[in-house]
């Protein structure tokens, strides 16, 4: 388990802190716990993968953490701003200027280019349509999609929509990525270039929560949480260097 | 893992000295198996008894070249399209536990599951982390991690299933016994047919 290492009051460090989050759909015996107390604690930089069964409440930590929904009790922080109580508008602005998120099946509007794609929230965040668009080729270009940023999403490989949702998720410079199997409808060779992108972020100074319920994606996480029932069952403690695997009798 | 016919494909590419193949066969490999001089020679010699590569005729050591033989070719060409035996399935070490794990009073299977899918995931990053480091720019090394992934991710899909199963077998109250003995002796047969 995460320890917050701060009493109560405190304003955690974290890019995301939950402590003690539970949350109960339905009422009495048939009440479910989708979330049954969890504490997680996400630093700048850090790319935490949460791994579980469907059902063990993988995505409705997602949402909570991404303040969609509200928790049944507990405490969430985004950025330093505790959620509880924050007017429904302070809450919108934070989703959007501090927060990235990636589905699986990359949720991009196909009567606007790639370029326009990424530009969406920053000029929904009211910043010019010049700025805007200036921004979104940035992203674009950093995520090796240049020459794609006039193409509409139809004109994409499945590959390029992910990488083009990155960069929509990314852009603004936002400190929380958010995301659900990001590579779960990919193959596995563009599945590691995915992979690779969001991790590249998260060494830039971006917190990530990757959702998935596929080992080979969670271990390209600095840290592996694993969900069952709505509750943590374990974490992996940080491993040791890749060099250990090569000498013989060592790390196997 | 055979050894033998790794240095047979190495010296279809042309004639090498046993350091030479020994350096080559770590680099094809990623490095993931290191290999040892001796073992280069003893194989060589081997090889060159069995009229599948032959030498310049020098002195045993360095200095001795080695070419593959037109039946070395054949063996080599053979092997390559001939499937390893995966018949019978292999005394694996972490089902056995698992299985035991069940047997065992006092012993909660969950948390023996627990435990090694940790680990296994923990192995995983490792070798993940080599994939994205130095494995972008070598394609040996980037395809031996690979399987290694492939088959660490094997054994937690495992581990995941057999959780799973234990779960909804401790929930559904027990069925009585099936006369399901017959069934594997069948399925050996009809597997010896093919």
């Amino acid at each position: 388990m995460t320890t917050p290492g701060r009493g109560n009051g405190d304003t955690p460090a974290s890019v995301l802190e939950l402590r003690g989050v539970w949350k109960t759909y339905g009422q009495g015996p048939a009440a479910v716990h989708a979330l049954g107390g969890v504490d997680l604690s996400v630093a700048a930089a850090e790319m935490v993968a949460v791994m579980g069964p469907s059902g063990s409440g993988k995505s409705t930590l997602l949402t909570i953490a991404g303040s969609l929904e509200d928790p049944t009790s507990g405490q969430v922080w985004v950025g330093g701003a505790e959620l509880a109580g924050m007017p429904r508008k302070a809450k919108a602005w934070l989703r959007r200027h501090m927060v990235g998120y990636v589905f699986q099946d990359f949720n991009l509007l196909p009567g606007l280019t790639a370029a326009e794609n990424v530009a969406l929230p920053r000029e929904l965040d009211g910043v010019s349509v010049r700025k805007a668009r200036a921004e979104a080729v940035a992203a674009l270009e950093g995520l090796g999609l240049a020459a794609r940023a006039s193409s509409f999403p139809d004109q994409l490989s499945g590959g390029e929509r992910q990488r083009v949702a990155i960069a929509r998720a990314l852009v603004g410079d936002r400190a929380l990525l958010l995301a659900d199997e990001p590579s779960g409808a990919l193959d596995s060779v563009n599945a590691e270039d995915v992979m690779h992108l969001l991790r590249q972020a998260c060494q830039r100074g971006v917190a990530a929560v990757v959702v998935t319920h596929d080992a080979q994606l969670a271990s390209w996480a600095d840290r592996v949480v694993l969900l069952r029932d709505g509750r943590i069952t374990g974490q992996t403690t940080p491993p040791p260097g890749p060099e250990s695997l090569l000498i013989p009798g060592q790390g196997r | 893992m055979s050894v033998p016919h790794a240095l047979l494909a190495l010296l279809s590419e042309g004639p090498k000295y046993g350091l030479r193949l020994r350096e080559e066969f770590e680099a094809r490999t990623g490095e993931v198996w290191p290999l040892n001089v001796g073992q280069v020679y003893k194989t060589l010699q081997r090889l060159e008894r069995d009229g599948l590569v032959e030498s310049d005729g020098g002195e045993e050591g360095p200095q001795k070249r080695f070419r593959i033989t037109v039946s070395g070719q054949a063996e080599l060409a053979g092997w390559l399209r001939d499937p390893p035996d995966l018949t019978s399935p292999p005394r694996d070490e972490l089902v056995m536990k698992v299985l035991m794990a069940v047997r065992v009073p006092g012993t909660d299977v969950h948390e023996v599951i627990q435990s090694h899918r940790l680990y296994l995931i923990e192995l995983m990053q490792q070798w993940t982390r080599l994939k994205d480091g130095e494995a972008r720019n070598d394609l040996g090394l980037a395809l031996a991690v690979d399987a290694e992934l492939f088959r660490l991710d094997a054994v937690t899909r495992w581990l995941d299933t057999a959780d799973a199963r234990l779960r909804r077998a401790a929930a559904e109250p027990p069925k009585p016994a099936e006369p399901s003995r017959a069934t594997v002796p069948q399925l050996r047969r009809a597997e010896a047919r093919r």
